[in-house]
């Protein structure tokens, strides 16, 4: 990195990848607490050099098998772009965080990033085995 | 394992009757050109389980093994998030 343009190239030259978070928040927390929770993550993000893309809230769910004697979560997905050291860090803060029951990051490939899309687009409502013509080149 | 070519003729839950065990197994994944599997999206990944929670054989799903890799992946994500059970009777 150059010296002189410490202030410009220090976005620009990182590269970003895009990842995807779950997080099950415990189900005992408020509407209110909730919110800060989220908003707090939200602010990680994009204070680390990430760009969130979009976010998704289930609500109160209920898990598949408790987790911690507790059998519903508030799941909060987060896609963002961020570069590769920024994954340990925000997983620290999950770590150290007592609201959050579990979570998971994963790396999107082209396809996943392109399956959200079209998700977002509202494009899987009929099925899961609907294909867009221009997609079935194969 | 076997080869594509050959049928497997024991009973299974996909091939109940005679007609459905003769008929060739095909890949799903490929056949409609679904390149990503949502490890959030539950109902879909049943179809890859047993009634335990078990991840069935591609020899039973007929599915490729470009695609068996990413649904093994797809459904221990989805137990590590809790939209999946790890075990259990009668899950479906």
């Amino acid at each position: 990195m150059a010296t002189k343009t410490t202030k410009s190239t220090k976005v620009e030259s990182v590269v970003l990848n895009n990842y995807e978070s779950v997080i099950i928040f415990t189900p005992v927390l408020s509407e209110e607490q909730l919110k800060d929770a989220v908003a707090k993550y939200r602010k990680i993000i994009t204070e680390n050099g990430g760009e969130l893309i979009h976010e998704e809230n289930w609500g109160l769910t209920k898990l598949a098998y408790p987790i911690q004697k507790k059998t519903t979560g508030f799941y909060h997905i987060y896609e963002y772009k961020a570069p590769a050291s920024f994954v340990s860090t925000f997983e620290l803060a999950f770590r150290r965080d007592e609201r959050i029951m579990r979570f998971l990051s994963t790396v999107l490939d082209k396809h996943s990033i392109q399956y959200n899309v079209r998700k977002r687009n509202g494009e899987f409502n009929q099925g899961k085995n609907t294909i867009k013509p221009q997609e079935a080149k194969k | 394992m076997a080869k594509p070519q050959k049928k497997y003729t024991g009973s299974s839950v996909f091939n109940t009757t005679p007609d459905a065990a003769q008929r060739k197994k095909y890949c799903r994944f490929k056949k409609n050109g679904i390149k990503y599997i949502d490890y959030k999206d539950a109902n879909f990944l049943l179809k890859f389980v047993n009634d335990q929670g078990k991840i069935l054989p591609r020899r039973l799903t007929g599915t490729s093994l470009k695609f068996q890799r990413k649904i093994s992946q797809a459904v221990k994500r989805a137990r590590h998030i809790a939209v999946l059970p790890f075990t259990g009777d009668m899950i479906k």
